[in-house]
């Protein structure tokens, strides 16, 4: 018998006694708080005050802290001060190229959305208001981990260096695609930088970065993995191979969950978002869990530090969910005004990343309004000024291309006979 | 030289591989300590430690998937699928990555796995046990698919499939594993002991992928088979009296294309036999390259023996089975045409 306290505060999950009985069974769809027409509405969304959440030691066991899957890590608070145990040691010059790599990442989403809407590439993809993820979590990895990213994390590449100029490149398909023209936009690759070619079928580089983890500690290697998927693949089986697999072998590998609420139409309710946070699948599999804020610049960074240093110190992987929300739509391809409220993006209770990175940054004495507008006008400039030299080498559009001739290589390291005579038979 | 059953020519290939690669790491379903239901990787976790070959979980898209990781690490994973029933979870790991990773990244990452597994009925495995999926896998491109039907071949076929930089899928015909199984099920049960093949080099050898073996020459009718297959139409031509001649695919991605046209031009009449059903099947492919190649050589339509298009019945596998009275029937009838 429960009682009427308990009923209170578990009003969605329990059921006093009396209610239980036999009914005609009806099933249960989820439905979001709000759909286009409709007045937005984050009342279900957990959160906890800025610097609330504790952050246990590094060589915790997972047992001890169930709790931080329920919690949410963040470190600014509305005034953009840093505060409580997760503050990061982080130099402010680090900061600023942290800033530099979002508003470059968010310059870069714009020039190749607006070039998809004019014809020039088949397919986009923006990453707006998710950029603190990436970069973040590029600035607390070494450059020489490896990273298998899902399609929404351009800013890894961004802030590992990796040159605009060929990103465009591949969103064009033209000559500087270093992919050939193989790849829909947006599936980068870049070995060099340590960044796995991104594939369009969901959540199967999950368990890759895993496989990628145990293959360093099998090698006595000191670099880690992390891989990233969106809240809607965790309900694809390489979720589950993934974390099986991490906790077995105790791999160093950090699991990226982004929950960014929406999957192209499908709320995070779908994906069972609502029954548990996506960071509590990680207590089943015996895993650290931590449930952090997704647009806090410095809490991202914080978490990824730990959970790299629990994977160098051979303690295992971290499962982490970044709570954020998609601003834009899915894709090029997708019109969010048909399936959500229109303004939920601007009124997401977490803000948005730039801006409070910048917020805190003033608040350090280390920036300024003006300085940050000068900042934005010379990305803009830099990434207009790269688009048009991309653009000289071929767009979609104008179909200058590698040579057709070029794709029937690399199926196999060796051509085989069909592929010789198929080529020739294209007439290439 | 030793006498070696499949079953031993292929931990021998692994353990070969094991010794001369440290790169090569073996991993799958009870494979670790135990040594594989089918006993395949016995002794491999004694002999080279924990690190090179162990135990995973319940996991097929899992261990596909952790063996494409490793990979692109630089890892060279062999793994096993305890059952190729048990392959489908792993469907997309193979077809949608492992066969696609060195094309969408312009050769940057590749994938040098192999995915071994038996395949194959006459062990009373019912439909989840005894199924030939080569099908769905020579469909895909960017896989390699290779079939052995010899301890011989199937330890000189797995070390090149281990040493070649793309994923192949190995296919170890689980009837074959103890011995030459000819297809009549009544028979005595023989041993690879007095089979020729079984004499396998103890060391580092290769059988290249991509080359048939003309098994037995002949002038009536060519039969092209692979795996347990192979002995069948042996028997099913020692049982007709006919002088087939009978071809051995050893590989069917990549495939000899020119000992087969050689060899259907010289008899004009051509048998395909597989055990897997016959829709879509790998036969359909390659009646099509035999017309495509040898139309003009050929005297009668082309026979296709294989599996009915049924789920394999438990009850009724030898009725199932593409047994050597079929194939026989079939050669005739494409003698007479």
């Amino acid at each position: 018998m429960l009682d009427s306290r308990h009923r209170a505060n578990h009003a969605d999950h329990a059921l006093a006694a009396q209610d239980v009985r036999a009914a005609v069974l009806e099933l249960r769809i989820p439905e979001p708080a709000a759909r286009a027409g409709q007045p937005v509405d984050f009342s279900k969304l957990k959160l906890s005050a800025p610097g609330a959440v504790r952050r246990p030691a590094v060589a915790a066991v997972a047992d001890s802290m169930h709790d931080l899957a329920y919690g949410l890590i963040r470190v600014l608070d509305d005034n953009g001060a840093a505060i409580g145990p997760w503050v990061p040691e982080l130099p402010s010059a680090a900061l600023a190229a942290g800033l530099r790599s979002m508003l470059r990442t968010r310059a870069f989403d714009d020039r190749m959305y607006r070039a998809q809407r004019q014809g020039k590439a088949s397919f986009y993809v923006k990453c707006t208001g998710e950029e603190a993820i990436a970069v973040s979590q590029a600035l607390a990895l070494e450059n020489t981990d490896m990273l298998f990213p899902s399609y929404r994390q351009q800013g890894l590449l961004i802030a590992r260096g990796y040159p605009i100029l060929k990103m465009m490149g591949q969103v064009y398909s033209n000559t500087l695609d270093p992919l050939k023209g193989r790849q829909m936009p947006v599936m980068y690759s870049s070995r060099e930088h340590g960044f796995f070619s991104v594939s369009g079928n969901l959540g199967t580089q999950f368990i890759q970065a895993v496989g990628w983890a145990m293959a360093s500690a099998l090698s006595g290697d000191s670099r880690i993995a992390a891989s990233w998927i969106g809240e809607g693949t965790t309900a694809e089986g390489d979720f589950h191979y993934a974390l099986t697999f991490a906790s077995v072998y105790r791999a160093p590998v950090i699991l990226n969950v982004v929950n960014n609420q929406w999957a192209i139409s499908s709320f995070q309710g779908i994906a069972g978002g609502e029954a548990a946070p996506f960071a509590a699948r990680g207590i089943g599999y015996g895993l650290p869990a931590l449930r952090v804020d997704g647009n806090d610049f410095l809490a991202v960074y914080a978490v990824t530090r730990w959970a790299a240093a629990r994977a160098r110190a051979n303690l295992g992987a971290t499962l982490i969910e970044h709570v954020t929300y998609r601003s834009e739509g899915h894709s090029t391809s997708d019109d969010p005004s048909r399936y959500r409220a229109a303004d939920e993006a601007s009124k997401w209770p977490l803000g948005d990343p730039i801006e409070r990175l910048k917020r805190h940054l003033i608040a350090r004495g280390e920036w300024s309004e003006a300085r940050h507008e000068a900042l934005q006008n010379e990305v803009k400039q830099e990434i207009r000024a790269l688009q048009r030299e991309a653009e000289a080498s071929g767009t979609l559009e104008a179909n200058t291309t590698h040579s057709p001739k070029t794709m029937f290589e690399d199926v196999y390291k060796d051509m085989d006979w069909r592929l010789q005579r198929q080529r020739q038979e294209a007439g290439f | 030289m030793t006498t070696m059953s499949m079953i031993q020519a292929v931990n021998s290939a692994m353990a070969v591989m094991l010794s001369r690669d440290p790169k090569v790491v073996v991993f799958g379903e009870d494979v670790g300590y135990f040594g594989g239901v089918f006993r395949a990787t016995e002794g491999l976790q004694k002999t080279f430690g924990k690190n090179r070959c162990f135990d995973t979980p319940i996991s097929e898209g899992g261990i596909v998937g952790a063996a494409i990781g490793m990979g692109a690490y630089g890892m060279r994973p062999v793994v096993e699928i305890q059952f190729a029933d048990y392959i489908y979870p792993a469907f997309d790991q193979l077809a949608s990555e492992a066969a696609r990773i060195r094309y969408r990244s312009a050769g940057e990452f590749t994938v040098p796995i192999t995915v071994r597994s038996p395949y194959g009925g006459g062990i009373f495995g019912g439909q989840t046990h005894s199924q030939s999926p080569e099908g769905l896998f020579t469909h895909v491109v960017g896989l390699k698919v290779v079939i052995p039907s010899t301890p011989y071949d199937a330890k000189g076929l797995l070390i090149s499939s281990i040493e070649d930089d793309d994923p192949v899928i190995f296919l170890e015909p689980k009837r074959l594993y103890s011995g030459p199984f000819e297809g009549h099920s009544d028979g005595a049960v023989k041993s690879w002991s007095t089979h020729p093949a079984s004499e396998v080099p103890e060391g580092h050898y290769r059988v290249p992928l991509g080359q048939a073996a003309v098994v037995r020459e002949g002038a009536e009718v060519t039969v092209l088979a692979y795996g347990t297959m192979v002995h069948v139409a042996l028997a099913a031509t020692r049982d007709s009296g006919m002088d087939a001649e009978v071809i051995d695919l050893r590989s069917l991605i990549p495939l000899d294309v020119d000992t087969i046209v050689k060899s259907v031009s010289k008899t004009g009449r051509c048998v395909i036999v597989h055990e897997a059903t016959r829709t879509s099947g790998f036969g359909a492919e390659l009646a099509a390259i035999v017309q495509k190649h040898c139309f003009f050589d050929l005297e009668a339509p082309i026979e296709r023996v294989t599996g009915w298009d049924t789920p394999y019945p438990h009850a009724f596998e030898w009725q199932y089975f593409p047994g050597p009275a079929r194939v026989a029937e079939a050669m005739r009838q494409v003698a007479a045409g």
